[in-house]
């Protein structure tokens, strides 16, 4: 077979398409996390966990109601941004006025309470989720399974939804306007408290939704969503709090990174991704997106 | 005194533990330009921040056109048509002049059109593109109050809309407050400067230490303009 740089294509392109996927979760984890941060000034630590709880409830539904995979998607969604309305309702809002560490100590508190539970009521072992979209194609060059397609397509429409909304429509100039001035804009007669409420279910929902995504990519266990969010935390950094373009293009961007990684060197695959953001926080320390403050 | 639209009686309030207004009393006659004239730190902007609702600890009545607003959120207030024009005038530096303009919504009928704001400001339209960051003191309040004229608000409370202004400018603003008189609204006015007021205003309260600590009416400005002075260190 033809070799590229050495490389055979179907590993090379293997590889690439990996590492999408990888991206696909990246870009919308810290897409969630850079929402939340701009308009609460949260550092939700809970996201990997409510990513995680995304998985088990599409898990739930499937097992425990015969709800499949297409209904889980738009439920499970729904559920657990139930439970981030009612955290930000009961908890985080009593914490707006303080540092943001506060909020980092209490997300993080909450992400080992939601495994805990998890973990005692599943154990820690992980279950399998069937794979909704079976079979797949030959490009030529690689074999796409459908699946994997299908997370980087709906990762994308989904990242590119969620900037149109944000940077595109009043709904969007409110919440970005928010993001610097709240009390102006509350001052207009619109309802921030709310917003911000509706903005944490929002991001809360994205991780659910990535969880969900992934139920039939890996298994479903507890401790999937504290596997990512290290790393997703690190493209956060790299792409810049707060920027949602910024969280995107990096989030595909350092995916692919990594998976290219794999391919050349694959003993720094684990760590690129932290080098890269030591490279960054270097030379500019608020991301490569991130506007200095 | 004429029918009040706002009524504000025995208004406290704080910043954490610091009691910063002291019962403050007074009332904005319908169609008429009140101003609050006092010091640095007398508890003016303080005041207004408590009428629209944005000073979350305050006690005692604000009531605007007989409803009682003082446990209302600001959102409500700003429903029932108040609006605030800050001291640090609160431009958008990432929207143009056009979307800063358009982003408060229309709340209520009666608000001012596009056209007519070019009338009023017509600096702002040659603007229309730039983003907020790219205008001039001037130009940024002149926005800041076209701003809220879209909303149908009936009663603004402007903080300090020519501090830091050059003269021309001053001017203007002054121009654009007396044609928003003739156009019915209600205006309160925080001022240090009793002689620009006094070329706008009906009525003047003096605020010392979180209190109205004296009252007249402009026609009694000229004859109290020299105690103004001291009291007011200008």
């Amino acid at each position: 077979m033809m070799e590229l740089i050495g490389i055979p294509p179907q590993a090379l392109f293997g590889q690439l398409m990996l590492g999408l996927i990888n991206g696909s979760f990246y870009a919308m984890l810290s897409l969630g996390l850079a929402v939340i941060f701009g308009l609460l000034n949260v550092i939700n630590f809970a996201h990997g966990a409510q990513y995680m709880l995304g998985a088990f409830v599409a898990w739930m539904l499937l097992n425990w109601l015969g709800i499949p995979y297409w209904g889980a998607l738009v439920l499970a969604p729904i559920v657990v941004a139930a439970t981030g309305l009612v955290i930000e309702r009961t908890l985080l809002r009593r914490l707006h006025d303080l540092d943001h560490l506060y909020g980092l100590l209490l997300t993080f508190g909450l992400a080992l309470i939601f495994e805990g539970v998890m973990r005692s009521q599943f154990g820690a072992a992980g279950m399998p989720y069937g794979n909704p979209l079976p079979g797949g194609v030959n490009l030529g060059f690689m074999w796409l399974p459908w699946y994997r397609g299908w997370i980087i397509v709906a990762s994308l429409v989904v990242c590119l939804a969620t900037w149109f909304v944000i940077e595109r429509t009043k709904l969007g100039a409110y919440l970005r306007a928010a993001t610097e001035r709240p009390e102006i804009v509350q001052s207009f007669g619109i309802d921030v408290p709310r917003m911000i409420t509706l903005t944490y279910a929002f991001g809360v929902g994205l991780a659910a939704l990535a969880g969900v995504l992934a139920a039939p990519a890996y298994q479903v266990s507890p401790n999937m969503g504290s596997n990512l969010i290290i790393v997703v935390f690190a493209v956060v950094v790299i792409g810049g709090m707060g920027s949602i373009m910024g969280a995107i293009v990096t989030g595909f961007g350092l995916g692919v990174i990594e998976g290219l990684t794999k391919v050349f060197y694959p003993e720094a695959s684990n760590t690129v991704i932290f080098v890269i953001m030591a490279l960054v926080l270097m030379v500019r320390p608020s991301g490569l997106f991130g506007a200095a403050k | 005194m004429p029918d009040a639209l706002l009524k504000v009686a025995d208004l406290h309030g704080w910043y954490g533990e610091s009691h910063i207004l002291h019962g403050m009393e007074f009332q904005v006659p319908r169609g008429e330009l009140v101003t609050l004239l006092g010091r640095n730190g007398a508890g003016k902007t303080t005041t207004l921040k408590a009428i629209m609702g944005l000073l979350k600890q305050r006690k005692g009545s604000v009531a605007f056109d007989g409803a009682e607003t003082i446990a209302m959120a600001p959102h409500r207030i700003a429903r029932l048509g108040v609006a605030l024009c800050p001291e640090e005038r609160g431009i958008f530096s990432a929207l143009t002049v056009k979307e800063n303009l358009h982003l408060p919504p229309v709340l209520r009928e009666g608000g001012m059109t596009d056209a007519e704001i070019d009338t009023l400001f017509p600096r702002l339209r040659e603007r229309w593109g730039n983003s907020g960051a790219k205008l001039s003191g001037g130009e940024q309040q002149m926005l800041a109050i076209a701003r809220i004229l879209r909303t149908g608000a009936t009663l603004l409370l402007l903080d300090e809309p020519t501090e830091g202004l050059a003269p021309v400018i001053v001017q203007q603003i002054r121009d654009a407050l007396l044609e928003l008189k003739r156009r019915g609204l209600t205006i309160l006015l925080v001022e240090q400067n009793f002689r620009f007021a006094s070329t706008v205003a009906d009525r003047h309260y003096v605020v010392e230490h979180g209190q109205v600590v004296d009252h007249m009416t402009n026609d009694e400005i000229a004859e109290n303009a020299e105690r103004l002075e001291a009291f007011l260190g200008v």
